[in-house]
């Protein structure tokens, strides 16, 4: 793989040319850092009002199971059921015939907040940083698979993780950790300390979700060195931390309010380290976790994993280690260490398979073709077996070939890549295409097959379909 | 791992050679058409294995409502049992959750053998290691990067399928194993697939794996489960796990089917609200099961049912109406040969003293006690073979866990 080959499709989203990175790919990439082009949010729902969205369709949904079950008599507020996973202390007025409204609303907020974030990914002239963005994204993911989170998923993004993608990492972490979507996602909104004046009240306790995730996911990693009692104090550390009911950040825009009436009481003890009650206590843990060398290490192989090889060379996952330690973690310098190591422009690495979502908007951008409204392409991810916004697991979307490269997923990339090709042949002639895209990388059987093609539309999905375009 | 895309054309060739021609039955108003049957001798009845990712609990699935620590470790259990039903009896200590009615049947047919306080190997917390591990079926995670079922087919020459896109860690390591999921629409280009059939034979990984789905498409299951998704009754959902399991039921009972399918299921990581969500995502799983065996048939007989997850959890319900990772949990065997209507267990018991760690049920039975002669009985694999090439490392094999 040559260097421009590189730069355009295993760091970024593919280029419908490679003329202009050629000269200098290593400059290509760098200058996306200093001057990242920017996202316009304008007329996208926050996180409050997404939330409100959120919960108007739950409220709309218990109320309607709960007519249905009492025979269509006036519903009185709704405490548990099918979609509740929040604590339900009040409910909400009656709204049977509120349900398809709701969701029609949140639909079209959801809707537009993917088709604004799809169309910069397919037009932005910084797609590096676009997709250094989708990594953290991904590396803090939250999914839309529970009522409250179901809007959340494009706000998180917008607000915990762009504006701090190069930010020191316990900023972002901060941002990520205490953003009310994860403070949802994985239950600290219902982990309350036993000791605290709620939990005495309420015999309600400690839920460990989020503690855990933080210490396994998204720091110091599975093997990181933290024991079953780590988890405990860490998560009796995070209680307090949760969503106001009515979506008000209580002042703190767009993260995560401390109700002190849900903290534990008393210090707690993580990693050996004391923390005194209150809410600074989850600052000083998250300074302390980015700090700590096991966070370093786990956060270079990821990013080396996702940006170079499912198996990244060690000297190169080293590198970015150490950077991270000696700038504590700053993610501008953590980024300068990994795009400029020549580990990481090697062309003998094994290409990585792009996942469905990479696929598609780098066919997008390479025909300069606008997203128009993003359903299909969302089912179209789906079958592909990625459900956009709705990531299996706190681990988010694998980044391993053989976690995508299966059977029946590579057919169904075949099959969309026909469809896809059919609708679209008429935007470029795919064997010119080809090589200005793939340059010095087409391969000869690729650019025959593609001109033994028997029509402009089969070409262009042979291009799409091809290894080349595949992987990255 | 390479996959040898000769040794798929080999056993292709084998099979036609052994001269059965292509088998065509009829069932439903759908038209099943088969390849040629390998040798009879890889076909010990089929084994379906369900995963559930997020780790199941098994206190709820299957409480303990003997135990005389029970009611004081889960105290809104008596309410919950208003609100979803009563749990029903099995023999001994235990009670299967209200929304198993299939298996409780099952188990009153002698169909159904529960293992408890069952684990894995492994004794942390993380889901990602723990599936890792389960599927891998190493003695830690990450020691092997191909899956137990995976290295099985192997070594059996025989077929596997998982229902879904993409292939699991469990099922990777053989040649035999694919993935298939139901197609929205028909309507593939014939010519266009030969193409990229063509384009992918430069590249060994892509022209094996393509290979592979078109041998599905056109071959084997192809013609059967063309537009099976939209004709099956199923959940009404193309992806949903009572489709997928009666499509698995179809797959297996044709004569030329695969000898193992895998199932994924999700959504069993309960941190919060785990009445409702377990009541539905059990139903769902008894539902499902229940239409795996109606679409096996005759083949019910013959076939085992392995239901499985990555561990328990804590065994006291945590401060929000949920449970914390754990570590032992339960396990279920089915089939029409299973000696079941009995509960596997060396129960460990649930006062705090008798816990692991204080917190969690302590395993007492491995796990691969039951996965080590499920192999020995589908895929036909002498004990050395597995020791050494599957399981390495697994204690012995449980006896008697069929009926003959």
């Amino acid at each position: 793989m040559h260097a421009e080959f590189i730069a355009a499709h295993r760091f970024g989203f593919s280029e419908t040319s490679l003329a202009t990175i050629q000269a200098d790919p290593r400059g290509w990439v760098h200058a996306q850092f200093r001057q990242p082009a920017v996202l316009d949010n304008r007329g996208l729902a926050g996180s409050a009002e997404a939330l409100q969205l959120s919960r108007r369709v739950v409220a709309a949904a218990l109320t309607q199971n709960a007519q249905a079950a009492l025979g269509a008599m006036t519903a009185k507020p709704a405490t548990s059921g099918a979609m509740a996973d929040e604590p339900a202390t009040s409910g909400w007025p009656a709204q049977a015939s509120a349900l398809q409204p709701a969701r029609r609303a949140l639909r079209q907020a959801n809707g537009r907040a993917l088709q604004r974030r799809w169309q910069h990914t397919i037009t932005t002239p910084t797609p590096v940083y676009e997709r250094w963005v989708m990594f953290w994204a991904n590396h803090f993911s939250v999914a839309a698979t529970k009522g409250s989170t179901l809007g959340l998923v494009a706000p998180f993004e917008r607000e915990a993780i762009r504006p701090h993608a190069t930010a020191p990492f316990a900023t972002l972490l901060r941002a990520a950790t205490l953003h009310p979507a994860m403070l949802l996602y994985l239950d600290n909104t219902q982990s309350i300390g036993p000791g605290s004046p709620a939990g005495l009240r309420r015999a309600r306790g400690l839920n460990e979700n989020l503690a855990r995730e933080l210490l396994e996911l998204h720091t110091l990693g599975v093997s990181g060195g933290y024991t079953q009692a780590d988890i405990v104090e860490a998560a009796r550390l995070l209680t307090g931390w949760t969503v106001a009911r009515d979506g008000d950040t209580g002042g703190t825009a767009n993260a995560g309010r401390f109700n002190p009436a849900f903290h534990e009481p008393g210090a707690k003890r993580v990693l050996g380290t004391t923390y005194r009650e209150g809410p600074e206590a989850a600052d000083a843990l998250f300074a302390d976790l980015a700090r700590h060398p096991a966070t370093a290490r786990f956060v270079a192989t990821k990013l080396a994993r996702h940006f170079v090889s499912d198996t990244p060379p060690p000297a190169l996952v080293d590198a970015v280690a150490s950077r991270f330690s000696a700038t504590d973690g700053d993610l501008l310098a953590v980024a300068d260490a990994l795009f400029s190591h020549d580990l990481a422009w090697q062309s003998a690495n094994p290409a990585k398979f792009k996942r469905p979502e990479e696929l598609l908007l780098s066919a997008h951008r390479v025909l300069k073709l606008p997203m128009g409204q993003p359903e299909r392409s969302v089912l179209a991810l789906t079958a592909m077996g990625q459900a956009v916004g709705r990531a299996p697991s706190p681990a988010g979307w694998p980044d391993r070939t053989e976690d995508w490269l299966a059977p029946d997923a590579l057919w169904k990339r075949v099959e969309w890549a026909g469809r896809f090709a059919a609708e679209h042949a008429g935007m470029a002639d795919a064997r010119q295409l080809a090589s200005l895209s793939l340059g010095r990388d087409l391969g000869d059987d690729t650019r025959q097959q593609i001109e033994r093609a028997d029509s402009g539309a089969q070409a262009l999905a042979l291009l799409l379909a091809s290894p080349e375009f595949q992987r990255r | 791992m390479k996959t040898p895309v000769l040794l798929r054309r080999a056993w292709l060739a084998r099979a036609a050679a052994g001269g059965a021609g292509l088998a065509a039955l009829s069932l439903g108003g759908a038209r099943f058409a088969w390849a040629a049957s390998p040798p009879a001798a890889t076909h010990r009845g089929r084994l379906v294995v369900v995963m559930l990712r997020g780790a199941l609990d098994g206190l709820a699935a299957v409480p303990a409502i003997g135990d005389p620590n029970w009611a004081s470790l889960r105290p809104q259990a008596a309410a919950d049992d208003a609100r979803v039903g009563a749990p029903l009896a099995l023999e001994g200590l235990f009670a299967l959750h209200p929304a198993l009615p299939t298996l409780h049947a099952w188990y009153g047919e002698g169909r159904l053998l529960v293992a408890h306080a069952v684990a894995s190997p492994y004794r942390e917390r993380s889901h990602f290691d723990a599936q890792q591990l389960l599927e891998s079926g190493g003695n830690r995670p990450f020691e092997f990067d191909t899956g137990w079922l995976g290295r099985g087919l192997a070594q059996a020459h025989g077929r596997g399928v998982a229902l879904g896109s993409a292939l699991p860690l469990a099922l990777r390591g053989a040649d035999g194993a694919s993935s298939w999921a139901p197609e929205r629409k028909a309507g593939v280009d014939g010519d266009l697939m030969h193409r990229v059939a063509r384009l992918y034979a430069q590249d060994a990984q892509f022209a094996a794996v393509f290979a592979k789905a078109r041998d599905q498409q056109q071959g084997s299951m192809g013609d059967m489960t063309n537009g099976m998704a939209s004709e099956m009754a199923g959940d009404g959902n193309p992806g949903g796990f009572v489709t997928l399991a009666q499509a698995a039921g179809r797959m297996l009972a044709a004569d030329d089917g695969p000898s193992l399918a895998w199932l994924d299921t999700t959504g069993w990581d309960t941190h919060t609200q785990q009445a409702a969500r377990l009541s539905r995502g059990l139903a769902q799983l008894d539902t499902g099961l229940a239409a795996l065996r109606s679409a096996l048939g005759a083949r019910w007989a013959s076939t085992s049912v392995l239901v499985m997850t990555e561990f328990g959890r804590s065994a006291a319900m945590n401060g929000s109406s949920g449970t914390d990772h754990g570590t032992a949990g339960v396990a279920f065997l089915a089939g029409g040969a299973v000696a079941g209507g009995r509960v596997l267990t060396d129960w460990p018991g649930l006062a705090r003293a008798q816990l692991q760690d204080g917190r969690d049920l302590r395993p007492t039975l491995d796990l691969r006690a039951l996965l080590k002669p499920a192999l020995q009985r589908h895929f036909g694999l002498d004990s050395a073979v597995i020791d050494t090439q599957v399981l390495p490392g697994a204690p012995r094999g449980l006896d008697g866990l069929w009926r003959a």
